[in-house]
């Protein structure tokens, strides 16, 4: 019936259980090299610093300015966590402590289906409803003259994009937090609004923290929805409303061109280095949050 | 308390039900308005053919082809992944139980390769493409997101894995297992519905993602022959019907739109539905 014998059965299966488990442990290294080794060409000729900071984007005349992008990605990402943070803190707060156990079972499913809408799907709905919404009601309101892709539109959808992803680690962090705790303060008289700003958000706050963090790892890598509506406009952007451009969008956008100048594609896989970077310094950071959040 | 305390108390809990209802409203404005635009314009048509000449300034055919291409594409993927993330899921649960530094030390760096975006996977994929002399292929667009995936499939299965007592790895022992068979035979029935769960969501992941099919799958108008052949991918397809200034391609994009979140409906309602009906190999304590 078996090719093998159960002895033999277990070291072909345990072998290739080694090979598996390798190979994702060294995932992490093997893309940090491959990246690495394919932008050296550009960190031969340029150094970090100046690749960071200069503001001039002129692949055909070498220039590689990175800069526009860097700050177009950090408007992006934070506009989207000041969106982001408050509701989701509210919302986790709301539902693991005012509400009953069948709101969570409506809530869940909703919090999955936003997690699992592609994002090609948000950029599509941000085209469609929320930059005319911003260049026919919010821009004139605001009495500003804007195209509406912008800064604002990608933050905003961006923020959507990421409120599942914060909202299941927040819920979850709450719902970590032992009832004794909140029994005890209750029953020294406290309220349970009290009960909830000066205990339990104090006892998550480094759990809080990492799940902004983990979002804000999270928003600055996001591609195809930013890529749509943000405007792809390389320029410092001045306000919300300008349209901005950044890191993934570049490298989305330009990898049809990148083999025909010199040295774009070393650029580009810089850009993609950068990212790399950030995503895993966040991730890293965030992670010891966490590990602290448990200790308590 | 005093009244301030009060109002206090009734002000924020007022902004918890709007930040509450905020999300759900979203999530019905964009479900809402995805039906809506692509329900006027979805045809049979759209759905059985491929592309014919000048598809893209409003001349007949459908997108067959991205649809086709995309499930491939991902069932591909996700087979991949299984067949490498199984083994991992169950190798830190069955054989590094007793080791918690080393787990500790797997699951950090699979949460580390969890939060890397996805374009960084794409643009990853393209020079280890470059690497073996690959052209942009369904083979190239596979492994690229199958690293993607890998670590979503695995930290979902082993999520479900820590799960099982410890007191059925030791009856197993005792009546004379060893541990791959423990691994195979035990953990695999006992949590089959969570791994069904993780195929399916690691699956929508895949199929949904654009930035890292964007360098290595290519875009094809013709139906996926074979390994080494560009594929076309629905969410590209969506890009680039909606970058056409016809109104009427772009009409197809929100048809193309409504095909990709049904079928990313349809898997998650089904992992749903997986997750409470296999219960019949699981041993309840």
């Amino acid at each position: 019936m078996y090719l093998l014998n159960r002895t033999q059965r277990h070291t072909v299966n345990s072998t290739w259980m080694i090979i598996s488990l390798l190979l994702v442990a060294l995932l992490p290294f093997l893309l940090f090299i491959g990246l690495y080794l394919k932008s050296v060409l550009l960190l031969h000729d340029y150094s970090v610093i100046d690749l960071i900071f200069s503001k001039t984007w002129r692949p055909s005349a070498g220039q590689f300015g990175f800069y526009p992008f860097i700050i177009g990605s950090i408007w992006v990402t934070l506009v989207a966590m000041l969106i982001t943070a408050p509701v989701c803190l509210l919302t986790a707060i709301y539902v693991t402590q005012y509400t009953k156990k069948y709101f969570l079972r409506i809530m869940h499913p909703a919090i999955d289906i936003l997690a699992g809408i592609p994002s090609v799907v948000y950029g599509l709905w941000g085209i469609l409803v929320i930059v005319p919404f911003i260049s026919r009601y919010l821009g004139p309101w605001m009495g500003i003259k804007t195209m509406g892709y912008s800064i604002l539109a990608a933050a905003f959808v961006l923020s959507i994009m990421i409120i599942p992803f914060v909202l299941n680690i927040l819920i979850e962090i709450f719902r970590a937090i032992p009832v004794e705790l909140k029994e005890a303060t209750l029953s020294l008289g406290a309220t349970q609004w009290q009960t909830i700003k000066h205990v339990l958000v104090k006892k998550a706050l480094p759990g809080i923290i990492a799940a902004f963090g983990f979002g804000l790892a999270r928003a600055f890598g996001e591609t195809m929805a930013v890529l749509m509506v943000v405007g792809n406009v390389v320029r410092l952007p001045k306000s919300v409303f300008d349209p901005g451009y950044t890191l993934p969008a570049l490298i989305a956008n330009n990898y049809g061109e990148m083999l025909s100048i010199p040295r774009y594609d070393a650029a580009l896989m810089f850009a993609a280095l950068l990212l790399l970077a950030v995503s895993l310094f966040f991730n890293l950071v965030m992670h010891f949050f966490i590990v602290r959040y448990n200790k308590y | 308390m005093t009244r301030s305390q009060k109002i206090e108390e009734k002000f924020f809990k007022l902004l918890m039900i709007l930040a509450t209802y905020f999300i759900l409203a979203i999530l019905a404005i964009i479900i809402y308005s995805i039906f809506e635009k692509g329900i006027k314009s979805i045809s049979w048509e759209m759905l059985t053919q491929v592309p014919h000449g000048g598809y893209y300034y409003g001349k007949g055919g459908g997108i067959l082809n991205a649809i086709l291409g995309s499930l491939a594409l991902a069932f591909g993927a996700t087979l991949l992944a299984f067949i490498i993330g199984m083994p991992v899921a169950l190798y830190l649960n069955v054989f590094l139980i007793r080791h918690k530094k080393v787990i500790a030390i797997i699951r950090f760096l699979l949460d580390l390769v969890w939060g890397i975006p996805s374009i960084v996977y794409g643009a990853f994929g393209f020079s280890l493409m470059i690497f073996f002399g690959l052209q942009t292929s369904l083979l190239a667009g596979i492994l690229t997101v199958t690293l993607f995936i890998l670590p979503i499939m695995i930290r979902s299965m082993d999520e479900i894995l820590c799960t099982v007592p410890i007191g059925l790895q030791e009856a197993a022992y005792s009546l004379g297992s060893n541990k791959s068979e423990i691994a195979f035979k035990i953990f695999t029935r006992q949590s089959f519905s969570g791994i069904i769960t993780a195929v399916l969501l690691s699956f929508g992941r895949g199929i949904g993602d654009a930035a890292a099919v964007l360098f290595t799958a290519g875009y094809t108008d013709h139906l996926p022959n074979g390994l080494l052949e560009p594929v076309a991918t629905l969410p590209l397809s969506i890009f680039f019907q909606l970058s056409s200034p016809v109104p009427e391609v772009q009409n197809r994009a929100y048809a193309s739109a409504l095909v990709l979140t049904l079928i990313i409906l349809i898997v998650s309602l089904f992992s749903r539905g997986v997750g409470k009906r296999y219960h019949k190999t699981k041993i309840n304590f």
